[in-house]
């Protein structure tokens, strides 16, 4: 086995500029690697070996010629969490309803890459419509957990983690909507940042809950994190939520000095109390410590609507998700179930283009959204919100970042949890009040429980990506974690 | 109850604004374009992409609110309404909620009670729905619908009145009247063919004299100003009816059937809409400031009502001449131009009145053409008059190269060179043609011998048949007179 | 508070989405086991604290009023299950 695919993206960017490794050399490599695992993890759902490979070639010919020009992530391989639109490539949401959806355009965050002369290796799988937190709700393929087959990967960005952690791309692309990176990073084991809510475009993502949904980068260390943001993060004119001060993500440098010294971190409280597995707390503890070392202060500090956070979000994502699905309708793209009459077309599309978590999301945001109840649940739920961001914008006033485990659990096996809806919402707990607040947070391996990873949660201020980066940047280098691989396939 | 009823109706307006491209994104507004050319994954509805709102839009819409006397509110935000429809592509059409735009305005209309105030609610900013296209012959005998998106995001304002208008008369004038606001304040062309204005009317009844409001329908989508009328005449009738019968009236939707003028009920109650309203995440509030505010304010064009004063200041028009002329802008802007290239002070501006509100209102009318259809210019008009006073043609044969200008645009020089029509002031050619009559009409001359002076005007109307108007008038009517003493040694007064 | 079946079948015709009569039951028992979870918000005194609808403070994002480019015709009805002279097909919309 080629010993490329291990590579960051960093590095495979200097191997390439440097004439070491051409861009068709490393696509052969991926593609080799995909065609060997990707049957066992089942990250993909769309390989585009040959765009890939054309690129590539475009790539090693543009190099030769002497373009000095060709970008930080050229003859990087990336894969793309299928909500994001990709033009001229199928992009189905691992929905039924999208199976055959070819999008004219391509999402902001695709045409940034590829300016960065990044290569699309594929499209990969995910819970439908980004619903869910293990990718069991894909309506076409299960994804395992490269370190445990048995095991899911976390999701809903489960394609893009699994697809990192196997080393069948360089780096990914996920969306993030209440833990949706952060989450699967952390039970592959790999790197998944949040970046702050309009920061990276939405555009062409499609949409689960416009006010809390943000795509970031899932790598396989921090600085391709910091790398791939630089390359996404920026003000974009097609998204009317995207802010001007993301230009300053494009120049993010990482220091070289290790010393955390004059960083205050805050460890909430609220996020070490039930739920959160022995394993994975201590994993958490030590990081902590870890940081301390460093040079950080470090001090516990409340968040005390913490446990409101989680009803308040799945009413907010859901309302939003039940208006943000009505477009699937059977009129213009995707799946369309025959009917007489136009209402049994929309009832019949529906019915059989969605899945039951879908399903049961649009009910319940139909449901907090429908006369009578819009006060009681919406309305309320979005005040809890307002109380949710003022909870952080004190602990902010005392701390430069605060820390936390990622998920309460470490991978869970296949099926565990598809019959309980409340316990899989669970899984998000620590991860959906930085999306109600709109911060910037990052999941990093922080060492192993029962053999599984354990994810290190770093959440900072808006815009604030440098410091998070910087303190996720310290602890890396100051300890091996990160280099910790699944042995599938080795 | 056998006592008089009052109609209560209140309207829901919904204007095209004139910019040149959609609300939300970049597609072209224009008008008549093949079917689903002028779309993109914006205006389609396709996953992942998002609204930007059009500047243009924005300001027409406070423009809008400016001119019909609203306050413009500092904050103001966007909602989704949603709903199911084909010709709404993203199940949820971008509306404004609770915090409309401009709010608390009025229009001033005329009634024959005298001037009336219509107060408008409130205005809002909103995309339009596409079009649906039935294949056969009408609604019940098509197999299938079609839909064209080209409309859909076109920005649109929905006005809304309060129930003040007491009478489809009332109705129609407030309609006018705002049309040719909105058309003055420069936001919309409000063309009602190309469906640019159409509205919705709430209509209740309730006995003469009670100040409590009845349940009112809503009659949905009327493209005509006749359609409003006639529909709300149907349907206050209707209501009475029922009433006066011991039934209660439905708060319903209903469709206004144009070829039976009858109004048709739409949906029952039970499937009344829940448009589940929330704020629209993807776009951000709109926040102004009393500056942008005014300086929006400054920018207003003249609106209809004080130009219409101007004109009874400054040329001495009649109120009626000066509000026929301002009701079109177009024929305003014309009949101002018209006024500044003839020159002649308030004498002038009524002369051109006089040929606006006559001349021109008649041809069309007559035509049902709007004055821009028509090649007609201020100068075709002016160059005429000029001709007139010149005494180059007569006022008779004025008109009828007036007609002949709007037809052809030709220029009124043009058109009495090409057909002759100089007018005649040769008196010795007159007298020939003045003796041809005599002879030619006998009983007329025997009458002139028995002291009928009106003998002499017959006279004079077949001396213009024979130059075909070309004769002028006082001339032919002094040679007559003239010829006639000489042939009967008779005079007459 | 649970949620009665007529509510949920209310909640899915206003949703227009289908639902067997497996699904219809298990998400009646689901929704109700939710919602009862979603009480404990009514715990939090939130008067005077308005909503937050948008977490940036952004305003007036705008773009100016030029013409661009539209997809073709045939693209844009790429997608479409149906599609007949240039425009989407439909079963006869009977509904207002």
């Amino acid at each position: 086995m080629s010993a490329t695919t291990k590579l960051t993206a960093t590095r495979l960017n200097r191997l390439f500029l440097a004439g070491e490794l051409s861009a068709e050399e490393i696509v052969e490599a991926y593609i080799e690697r995909i065609q060997a695992v990707d049957g066992q993890v089942g990250a993909y759902l769309t390989v585009t070996a040959a765009e890939a490979r054309e690129r590539a070639r475009k790539l090693d010919a543009r190099r030769k010629a002497g373009d000095t020009d060709l970008g930080p992530l050229a003859g990087v391989p990336i894969a793309i969490k299928d909500n994001i639109c990709t033009q001229g490539i199928r992009t189905t949401c691992a929905s039924r309803i999208l199976e055959n959806f070819v999008p004219p355009y391509d999402a902001t965050v695709v045409s940034r890459l590829q300016a960065a002369g990044a290569i699309i290796i594929g499209k990969t799988n995910l819970d439908e419509f980004a619903m869910g937190s293990s990718t069991e709700n894909s309506a076409f393929q299960v994804t395992r957990n490269p370190w445990d087959l048995s095991r899911v990967p976390g999701g809903s960005s489960g394609g893009s983690a699994a697809a990192v952690a196997a080393d069948l791309c360089a780096a990914a692309l996920g969306s993030d909507t209440g833990g949706s990176i952060r989450q699967p990073a952390a039970l592959c084991g790999v790197v998944g940042l949040k970046p702050t809510y309009g920061a990276v475009s939405r555009y062409g993502l499609v949409a689960f809950a416009s006010s809390l949904d943000q795509i970031g980068p899932i790598t396989k260390d921090v600085a391709d994190a910091a790398l791939l943001l630089s390359v996404i993060a920026g003000h974009d004119r097609r998204d009317s939520t995207s802010h001007p001060d993301a230009d300053r993500l494009q120049r993010i440098q990482l220091s070289g000095d290790a010393s955390l010294s004059g960083v205050r971190v805050g460890v909430p409280r609220e996020y070490f109390a039930q739920g959160v597995e022995p394993g994975v707390r201590q994993a958490v503890e030590e990081a902590i410590a870890k940081l301390r070392e460093l040079g950080a202060t470090v001090d516990e500090v409340s968040l005390p609507h913490t446990e409101y956070a989680l009803d308040a979000y799945y009413i907010v994502a859901t309302a939003e998700a039940s208006s943000n699905l009505a477009r699937y309708d059977g009129v213009r793209y995707g799946l369309r179930a025959e009917a007489d009459s136009l209402l049994e077309m929309y009832l019949r599309t529906r019915q059989q283009g969605f899945g039951l978590e879908v399903k049961r999301r649009i009910m319940l945001g139909t449901y907090a959204l429908s006369a009578g109840y819009y006060d009681a649940y919406y309305k309320k739920a979005q005040q809890v919100r307002t109380l949710v961001i003022r909870d952080f914008e004190a602990a902010f006033r005392r701390f430069d970042v605060l820390v936390a485990p990622t998920s309460p659990t470490v991978a869970w096996g296949l099926g565990e949890r598809v019959e309980d809806p409340l316990a899989m919402y669970m899984a998000d707990i620590l991860t959906l009040p930085a999306n109600l607040a709109g911060l910037p947070a990052i999941s990093i391996p922080c060492g192993l429980s029962q053999g599984l990873p354990v994810g290190l949660q770093i959440i900072g201020r808006h815009f604030d990506e440098p410091t998070v980066l910087r303190v996720a940047y310290a602890y890396e280098k100051a300890t091996q974690h990160h280099q910790a691989r699944p042995a599938l396939g080795q | 109850m056998s006592r008089e009823y009052e109609i209560v109706v209140g309207l829901e307006v919904h204007v095209e604004l004139a910019t040149k491209s959609k609300i939300f994104c970049g597609c072209s507004t224009a008008f008549g374009a093949e079917p689903n050319t002028q779309t993109c994954p914006v205006c389609l509805g396709m996953p992942g992409t998002l609204p930007v709102l059009n500047q243009q839009a924005l300001e027409y819409a406070i423009r809008a609110g400016l001119a019909l006397n609203c306050t413009i509110n500092k904050y103001s935000k966007f909602d989704r309404k949603q709903y199911f429809y084909p010709d709404l592509p993203k199940g949820y059409q971008i509306s404004q909620h609770d915090l409309p735009l401009c709010e608390h305005g009025y229009v001033e209309i005329d009634t024959p009670e005298g001037p009336r105030r219509i107060g408008i609610r409130r205005i809002h900013l909103e995309e339009d729905a596409g079009k649906n296209i039935h294949a056969g012959d009408n609604i019940a005998s098509a197999q299938a619908s079609y839909i064209d998106l080209n409309r859909c995001g076109v920005p649109l304002i929905e006005i809304v009145t309060e129930p003040d208008i007491r009478s489809p008369e009332e109705a129609r004038a407030f309609l006018e009247k705002l049309r040719s606001i909105l058309i003055y304040a420069g936001v919309s062309e409000a063309k009602l063919q190309e469906g640019q204005m159409r509205a919705d009317v709430n209509v209740s009844v309730r006995p003469k004299g009670s100040t409590a409001l009845g349940t009112r329908t809503e009659l949905k989508n009327l493209g005509s100003f006749r359609s409003v009328v006639r529909a709300i005449e149907y349907e206050a009738r209707r209501q009475w009816e029922a009433l006066q019968r011991g039934e209660e009236i439905v708060q319903e939707t209903r469709a206004f059937d144009e070829e039976r003028g009858i109004t048709l009920s739409l949906r029952s109650k039970e499937e009344a809409h829940d448009y589940r309203y929330f704020p629209e995440p993807d776009l951000p509030p709109i926040v102004l400031t009393d500056a942008e505010i005014e300086r929006i304010r400054a920018q207003l064009p003249e609106l209809p009502d004080a130009r219409k004063r101007r004109y009874m200041e400054a040329y001495g028009l009649s109120a009626y001449d000066a509000g026929v002329i301002v009701r079109d802008k177009a024929v305003a802007d014309f009949f101002e131009a018209a006024v500044a290239a003839y020159g002649k002070g308030a004498e002038g501006a009524k002369t051109v009145a006089n040929w606006v509100i006559n001349e021109l209102a008649r041809i069309l009318n007559e035509k049902n053409a709007e004055l821009a259809q028509t090649p007609l210019t201020p100068d075709h008009l002016v160059g005429m008059l000029k001709l007139v006073d010149a005494g180059t043609i007569s006022g008779k044969i004025a008109k009828d190269v007036f007609a002949e200008m709007v037809e052809t645009g030709k220029s009124a020089e043009e058109i009495v060179k090409e057909k002759g029509l100089v007018q005649l002031t040769d008196e010795a050619a007159l007298a020939e043609i003045a003796l041809q009559v005599i002879e030619a009409n006998p009983k007329a001359v025997e009458d002139w011998k028995k002291g009928k002076a009106t003998a002499a005007q017959f006279l004079v109307g077949q001396m213009m048949k024979a130059t075909r108007g070309r004769a002028n008038p006082q001339l032919a009517n002094k040679v007559i007179r003239a010829k006639l003493a000489e042939v009967t040694g008779v005079t007459n007064e | 508070m649970a949620i009665s079946r007529a509510e949920v079948e209310h909640i899915a015709r206003l949703a227009r989405l289908g639902l067997s009569e497996e699904e219809m039951e298990a998400l009646t028992e689901q929704l109700g086991r939710i919602l009862a979870h979603m009480e404990v918000l009514r715990q939090v005194d939130t008067r005077d604290v308005p909503p937050t609808y948008h977490v940036l403070p952004l305003q007036n994002v705008l773009r100016t009023d030029t013409v661009q480019e539209s997809l073709s015709q045939e693209a844009a009805l790429r997608n479409a299950p149906q599609a007949e002279a240039g425009a989407f097909k439909v079963p006869k919309i009977t509904e207002g």
